[in-house]
């Protein structure tokens, strides 16, 4: 039987063509938020084998991550985390069923971005007060 | 949709794969999502009291029991959640096949790795070698 090739589809428009909005934004920022945490992963194994492997090893983290390059890139992560796990909560909640309005989509595209914002700036506040 | 062949659209797909596990890697990404929830905010939590202590001090809090299991929980969930979400990311982009399997191989080969070594680093310092 000769094989016929299926007809070329037609594709949907790619990002570019959009006008930007909150809703997309946010939906963006948590792939870029995700893709961060993946290659930051290795920081994070990196430190644990530093301070399995002993006191020098373990002074030498404490001190790149001490460094403002260092803080820096903490800082980042820290918000990342943050802003990636409110995301997440409000993947969660679209599970459910709920939320898909336009006023419900604009809130949690505002609940994302002001509450990671908030909550990582808190977290950095509460770390450095206990130190 | 334009037909160029003569085969039903049911026969076309009938062999190509299981439609029976569809949703395992949804419900997995779900399941690790909520857990990373709690073993997250715990994470945090080890990483501000373990900042500014020295390193003996430091190295009891990362090996007490409890603050291990957490730990090595949240590798294990974090690592299970980034490879799918990744994988997600890849079958969205790559759209080159053999590219896409390399790179799909190369993320499972990096989740496993960067899970070992943090595994094995909590186990070190947990049973004190």
């Amino acid at each position: 039987m000769a094989e016929v090739k299926p007809a070329a589809r037609p594709l949907s428009p790619h990002l570019q063509i959009y006008r930007w909005s909150w809703t997309m934004a946010m939906s963006i920022a948590h792939r870029v938020t995700g893709s961060s945490l993946y290659v930051g992963t290795v920081l994070i194994a990196a430190w644990l084998v530093a301070a399995a492997s002993g006191p020098q090893a373990f002074d030498t983290a404490q001190w790149i991550a001490g460094s403002l390059l260092g803080r820096l890139v903490l800082f980042l992560y820290s918000f990342a985390l943050i802003h990636h796990m409110l995301g997440g909560v409000r993947h969660l909640v679209w599970d459910t069923g709920n939320g898909y309005e336009p006023q419900a989509r604009m809130n949690l595209a505002r609940f994302t971005l002001i509450g990671s914002v908030s909550l990582t700036i808190l977290i950095w506040v509460v770390a450095l007060v206990l130190r | 949709m334009t037909q160029s062949s003569m085969r039903t659209p049911l026969g076309r797909v009938r062999g190509l794969g299981s439609a029976k596990s569809g949703t395992g890697h949804f419900w997995l990404q779900r399941m690790t999502a909520v857990s990373n929830l709690v073993l997250t905010i715990i994470f945090i939590g080890i990483v501000i009291s373990l900042s500014g202590r020295p390193y003996p001090a430091a190295m009891a809090l990362l090996g007490h029991p409890l603050v291990s299991i957490l730990m090595l929980l949240f590798i294990l969930s974090a690592c299970v959640h980034m490879r799918i979400g990744m994988q997600t990311i890849l079958e969205d982009y790559v759209h080159h096949e053999g590219f896409k399997v390399l790179t799909a191989m190369a993320n499972t080969f990096f989740a496993i790795a960067v899970g070992a070594a943090s595994v094995y680093a909590v186990l070190k310092l947990s049973f004190g070698g």
